[in-house]
């Protein structure tokens, strides 16, 4: 047991040493003199030479990658050159609304994907599988913001139901914060509901196929007891190392939310920072959305681990 | 990924398919309308965006002030924007963006995460290294990574397609990778060794053909992937420079006037949305086709 989380645990440290390279030569991969990119095209040659010195570019390319892993590991993911402020504030000011978005279009995806997987597998092939499954493909492939207008001009824009964008915090406001959520949740979960469900469905196909569940079947058990006891309980390993897996889409997909509700989240920041070759805000981004999504997985499989012996063996 | 072998074809087999092929594509093309009819609308975007210097009714970047905003109808089949540009002009042109992002988005990725997937899967020593790379670049989301890679440079086309292939060979070269190490086990392959098979030999011999079916697959979901990432981009303001009309630069120039002049994002959004689940669509059933299998899981 403790062999195996030693084991998975220990295997990320390479997964992020990757992503701490990649994310380093992401400012030195640039052709030509980062820090005149940076520095924008109206800027002097002192303006140029003062960024240079500042992002420690004059020196060689391996003392600046040890000096800049040293600091990461103390936590110190160095300053914004535009605001002049820790990048790991910026991200801290601006993680509230991403987080509550991610996490409510979850949890929505959820509630809605694996029902309606359980009963797509079930009734494999009838009127209701070929609806759901005509759903899923349709909605896997619509743009983020087709939804997302679609809704502001119904919900908001025609029918004065809902705030048309922006996000109001917890604490400030309970109410406004839930009715600020509503309409960017359904927009990305729509996209992530129809991914699970594909996957419920496909898992559980498999599953009802085995012969504990004929003989949960045949020796005359409920409906929903084999449905659920027996089969939902055994596909959930694959469904929710695919919910883990499709973290990485629903970044993504918060990115293209936030723009079109206009939300002050992580995402703006990153494309504001984009915009403005803020390199050390767009490196800590990538470094701190990359560790959290290696994190969740980490966890996930720990969970099955200590909850389903096989996966230790 | 075992199942992979089921397309491994004998010699002799590939000769007794490859004759009733007329009379199989018939039957397939019967029991499959959804794959044609995603296969026709993809044929029909794809030549409205090639033949758009032809067909468009106007000039996608000609302004014209007092035309602003007009709704569709008369001249204006789809209205125009907020400049007076034509809507069905820009949107015509905007395919090309996406075709072209799309092709080559699925073509280079392929084409490098196959010779990436090859070598790692041939060579004990290179798979190591590669694969831990190839791990680490996969914990970066997609999305995140092509936008940071958009950073690196002045906005181009090309830049465009480079930030979008870069986070999408990892997945190819784990394809094909898993594809080389199953050939290397079959005992066909153990006697092309023995007897003296030079490597590129046993590659163009035995493994590319193995490759074809799955990644045929691949780069039909990776083309629909790259065409919405590429909306995205555009429509974030880190893709396409804002000149070309792209769909996603036509709806993040309209969504300031969403409330009065809503064709403007609903149009070239239809355009997208309907050549992405036309490429999605055709993916599946390319993929039901070439691997049956691999159907039954998804």
């Amino acid at each position: 047991m403790w062999a195996y989380v030693a084991r998975r645990v220990l295997a990320i440290v390479p997964v992020m040493g990757v992503v701490a390279v990649v994310v380093f030569m992401l400012l030195h991969l640039s052709p030509g003199d980062p820090a005149a990119i940076i520095a924008g095209d109206q800027a002097t040659s002192e303006d140029i030479a003062a960024i240079r010195e500042k992002l420690g570019l004059d020196r060689p390319l391996a003392l600046q990658f040890v000096g800049w892993v040293g600091r990461l590991l103390v936590g110190d993911l160095g300053s914004s050159i535009f605001m002049n402020r820790p990048v790991l504030m910026l991200i801290g000011e601006r993680v509230e609304p991403t987080i509550a978005l991610a996490l409510a279009t979850m949890v929505f995806a959820i509630c809605l994907a694996i029902p309606m997987g359980v009963v797509a597998a079930w009734k494999a092939g009838s009127w209701i599988d070929q609806l759901i499954m005509t759903f899923a493909v349709l909605a896997f492939s619509l743009p983020v913001f087709l939804i997302g207008y679609g809704l502001v001009y119904g919900f908001a824009l025609q029918w004065d139901l809902l705030p048309v964008q922006g996000f109001v915090s917890l604490r400030d406001d309970p109410r406004g914060f839930v009715t600020h959520l509503v309409m960017p949740t359904m927009t990305l979960g729509l996209v992530y509901t129809a991914l699970l469900a594909r996957m419920t469905r496909g898992t559980m196909l498999e599953i009802l196929n085995e012969d504990y569940v004929r003989t949960a079947r045949a020796k005359g058990l409920g409906r929903t007891r084999v449905l659920v006891i027996h089969a939902l309980k055994n596909a959930s390993v694959p469904i929710v190392t695919t919910i883990g897996i499709g973290v990485a889409l629903l970044i993504g997909g918060v990115v293209v939310t936030e723009s079109v509700f206009a939300i002050p989240g992580v995402g703006r920041l990153t494309i504001d920072a984009v915009l403005q070759r803020d390199y050390p805000v767009i490196q800590g981004v990538i470094l701190v959305v990359s560790g959290i999504y290696v994190l969740i997985n980490l966890v996930i499989d720990l969970t099955y681990s200590v909850l389903d012996p096989r996966i230790r063996y | 990924m075992a199942r992979i072998l089921d397309v491994t074809v004998e010699p002799a087999r590939a000769a007794a398919i490859r004759r009733t092929r007329p009379a199989d594509a018939g039957r397939i093309l019967r029991q499959r309308p959804l794959m044609v009819l995603g296969g026709a609308i993809l044929l029909a975007i794809g030549l409205l965006a090639l033949l758009a210097p032809w067909i468009a009714p106007h000039d996608p970047t000609e302004l014209n002030v007092i035309d602003r905003l007009r709704p569709p109808g008369g001249d204006y089949w789809l209205g125009t924007d907020a400049y007076g540009r034509d809507m069905l002009s820009r949107i015509l042109y905007g395919g090309r963006v996406s075709l072209f992002v799309g092709v080559s988005v699925a073509l280079l990725s392929t084409v490098i995460g196959l010779a990436i997937g090859v070598v790692a899967g041939y060579y004990r020593l290179a798979d190591a290294i590669v694969m831990r790379f190839m791990d680490g670049l996969m914990a970066i989301p997609g999305i995140l990574l092509a936008i940071a890679l958009m950073a690196l440079t002045k906005a181009s086309l090309e830049v465009v397609v480079i930030a979008i292939t870069i986070p999408e060979i990892p997945r190819v070269v784990r394809l094909v990778r898993a594809v080389v190490l199953s050939i290397r086990e079959q005992t066909y392959v153990h006697a092309a060794i023995t007897v003296g098979t030079r490597f590129h030999r046993l590659m163009l011999r035995h493994v590319l053909p193995n490759t074809v079916a799955p990644l045929v697959v691949q780069a039909t979901y990776i083309c629909a992937s790259a065409v919405l990432i590429e909306a995205y981009l555009s429509f974030l303001g880190v893709g396409t420079p804002p000149e070309i009309p792209s769909w996603g630069n036509i709806i993040a120039d309209g969504r300031l006037y969403v409330q009065i002049a809503f064709w403007q994002v609903l149009f070239p959004g239809v355009f997208l949305a309907l050549m992405v689940l036309s490429i999605n669509v055709l993916g599946d059933g390319l993929r039901d086709l070439l691997d049956p299998r691999l159907a039954r899981r998804m």
